[in-house]
């Protein structure tokens, strides 16, 4: 090999390190130009209220009166009340897909479903959900002598946890099928039942992984907009039951941007998504924190 | 090789020389604004295009979008249903044009056993969305409607949760007919809203009432005649409920306007005039020579609007649009005329 096309072989790798460098810089450039325009946008909004726009609770395009609190509520509700619901039910499509049924055509078929499920536009969630789901909650609500609207926290979180599934239950299928035979066999020679090696060696194994996926899921609970503008019922105030309409922080600004005229409903706008910006971080952030601890554990 | 160079340049100058007479003729118009109008806009943009050879593009992203974009100076005109001040109309080193295109109304509809025809009187209406009045056996509403059994129901409202220019009519009509309305809530494409549930758009606001009894919502007329929705009669302020028709929307526009004709006409005086109407505008700068624009797009502008005023009015009723009446063309011709470019009027 001649010195010639060793140096041509070492500018490739240079040339390539530099591909691999610049996507990745590129990657984090946009991220923090995303958040500086927001913030930039934000800033007539953030010098008219400050810290009480978080606790205001009033929005009044109107008389120009803005507080993002129903909407921070309305978001975190609906999300978080979404993850419980999918919990378990992506926790037992993880397990039978990834202990269970590994192979074959009923894990196949069951696999793309869940893909299919993932690929759902969110209107068509949304339609579904205002024509089936909602006639179904409110006859619900009429048995239990609630106000039958219908729409509200309950039914957009239902309406969530069908669409954050497919993302908890593959990651959660990957991680499962990840952990070692050697171990599992192990369990089995000393006598274990399929249910305890399920419990004491695959979960805890998995547990970071299955974690991670259900952060996943999070993350694109806090973001749906469509189907949850539908069925929420778009009121702006603190729900003060799970049954009642509320609003959610994406569904405000879809619902209000295109016709915002003046500068400070524009700007509040903006810094709604500033906000939805900032809590999608803290929970990522405090996610990777539990996922690090968990794996580190085991 | 010098021959074929030479073949070459010639084709590519007889090219250029059939072409460009086209190519100077080929302007587009770019608008952007409400979305009320869009249908009807698309129709006479499409026939203007095919008659004039003049192309418009207009994107329908909502009233406070084309405001927006136009104030950018990225779009030659905007569309609008909302109003501007005396102030907001006044840029810098130029002036904003409301020229009037058709009428719109907002007709209020409701999900009943039978759903019987009923009567509103502005009290009830402004009653009903301020959540003051909460049950369809109200003596206010039976006291109209005698002849029906109205049933011992909770009213659920049901309203636009996107900001619209729907709202801004049905807004500015019960802001003139209720003082509390007004001191209240106030008139605006998005509203602080008392009480109901909010739905995008028509068809959401349409799907909620479809699906709970007892419930009433406003939606544009154009959607409640083309999906045959129970509408109300409303009282106007000559005492006479009037159905919401075509003809009675353009009646209601047969009022004395204003020279610039940026009023809302929502709860007219005419006789026979629906009340809860309002106009749909183009809007676009009194002086047309900024950010470089030349005079032939200028001209093409205010030729497309006059069009529009005139001959394009005839493609509004089968779209279920309200025509404007013949008082409203004469201001909006003045309005047009007075469109200048390096100050000297383009039309005469």
């Amino acid at each position: 090999m001649s010195i010639q096309s060793l140096s041509k072989a070492g500018r490739s790798e240079l040339f390539f390190q530099g591909v691999l460098y610049l996507s990745a810089c590129f990657l984090v450039v946009l991220v923090f130009a995303i958040f500086l325009s927001l913030l930039v946008h934000s800033i007539p909004s953030i010098n008219e209220f400050g810290v009480g726009f978080l606790f205001g609770k009033i929005w009044d395009p109107v008389f120009g009166l803005f507080g993002a609190l129903p909407f921070l509520v309305g978001t975190l509700l609906t999300s978080f009340l979404a993850l419980l619901i999918s919990i378990p039910f992506s926790l037992s499509i993880s397990i039978f897909l990834g202990e269970y049924f590994t192979e074959g055509t009923f894990s196949s078929v069951l696999k793309s479903a869940i893909e299919i499920l993932a690929g759902i536009p969110s209107i068509i969630y949304g339609f579904w959900g205002l024509f089936v789901l909602v006639p179904l909650i409110r006859s619900l609500q009429i048995k239990l002598g609630i106000m039958p609207y219908g729409v509200g926290i309950f039914t957009a979180s239902l309406i969530l946890f069908i669409m954050i599934i497919p993302y908890s239950a593959s990651i959660g299928r990957e991680v499962v099928q990840l952990v070692p035979s050697e171990f599992k066999e192990a369990a089995f020679s000393l006598g274990a039942t399929r249910f305890e090696v399920i419990r004491k060696v695959i979960l805890p194994y998995a547990r970071s992984g299955i974690l991670a996926g259900i952060l996943l899921a999070l993350g694109r609970a806090l973001g749906e907009t469509m189907a949850v503008t539908m069925v929420i019922g778009n009121v702006n105030v603190i729900p003060d039951s799970i049954f009642s309409p509320a609003n959610t922080m994406a569904s405000v600004i879809a619902n209000e941007f295109a016709e915002a005229m003046e500068n400070l409903h524009l700007s509040s706008l903006v810094q709604i998504g500033l906000l939805l910006f900032v809590v999608t971080m803290i929970v990522n952030i405090i996610g990777r924190h539990i996922v690090k601890k968990m794996s580190v554990e085991s | 090789m010098p021959k074929i160079s030479g073949f070459l340049i010639s084709g590519a100058l007889i090219i250029s020389f059939v072409l460009s007479p086209g190519m100077a003729k080929d302007i587009e118009l770019i608008g952007a604004g409400a979305t009320f109008p869009y249908p009807f806009y698309s129709k006479v943009f499409g026939i203007y295009h095919q008659e004039f050879g003049v192309k418009v593009n207009y994107q329908a992203i909502g009233s406070g979008g084309g405001t927006r974009q136009l104030l950018n100076k990225t779009v030659d005109f905007g569309g609008t249903d909302a109003l501007m001040s005396d102030e907001e109309v006044k840029t810098e080193d130029n002036y904003i044009l409301y020229v009037p295109t058709c009428l719109g109304a907002v007709v209020l509809t409701y999900n009943l056993p039978g759903n019987p025809g009923l009567k509103f009187t502005p009290e009830f209406i402004a009653g009903i969305f301020l959540g003051k009045i909460t049950k369809w056996n109200d003596e206010r509403i039976v006291a109209v409607n005698p002849e029906v059994a109205l049933p011992d129901m909770n009213i659920i409202v049901a309203r636009r949760s996107d900001g619209s220019g729907t709202t801004f009519i049905f807004s500015s009509y019960l802001g003139k007919v209720s003082g509390e309305w007004n001191q209240k809530v106030g008139v605006g494409t998005s509203l602080n809203w008392p009480v109901g549930l909010g739905a995008k758009g028509n068809p959401g606001v349409t799907g909620l009432i479809r699906q709970i009894p007892g419930s009433i919502g406003y939606v544009e007329l154009i959607y409640a005649l083309q999906n045959n929705l129970p509408v109300a009669l409303v009282e106007n302020k000559s005492g006479n409920f009037i159905q919401p028709t075509i003809e009675s929307v353009s009646l209601a526009a047969n009022v004395d306007l204003p020279e610039h004709t940026r009023a809302s006409i929502s709860n007219t005086e005419a006789e026979y005039g629906y009340p809860i109407s309002g106009f749909t505008w183009i809007i676009l700068y009194k002086e047309q020579n900024y950010a470089r624009r030349t005079r032939e797009k200028a001209e093409e502008l205010v030729r497309l609007l006059w069009w529009v005023i005139h001959e394009g009015q005839k493609f509004a009723e089968p779209l279920h649009y309200a025509p404007i009446p013949e008082s409203a063309v004469k201001k909006a011709e003045e309005i047009i005329k007075s469109v200048t470019y390096n100050g000297k009027a383009l039309l005469q």
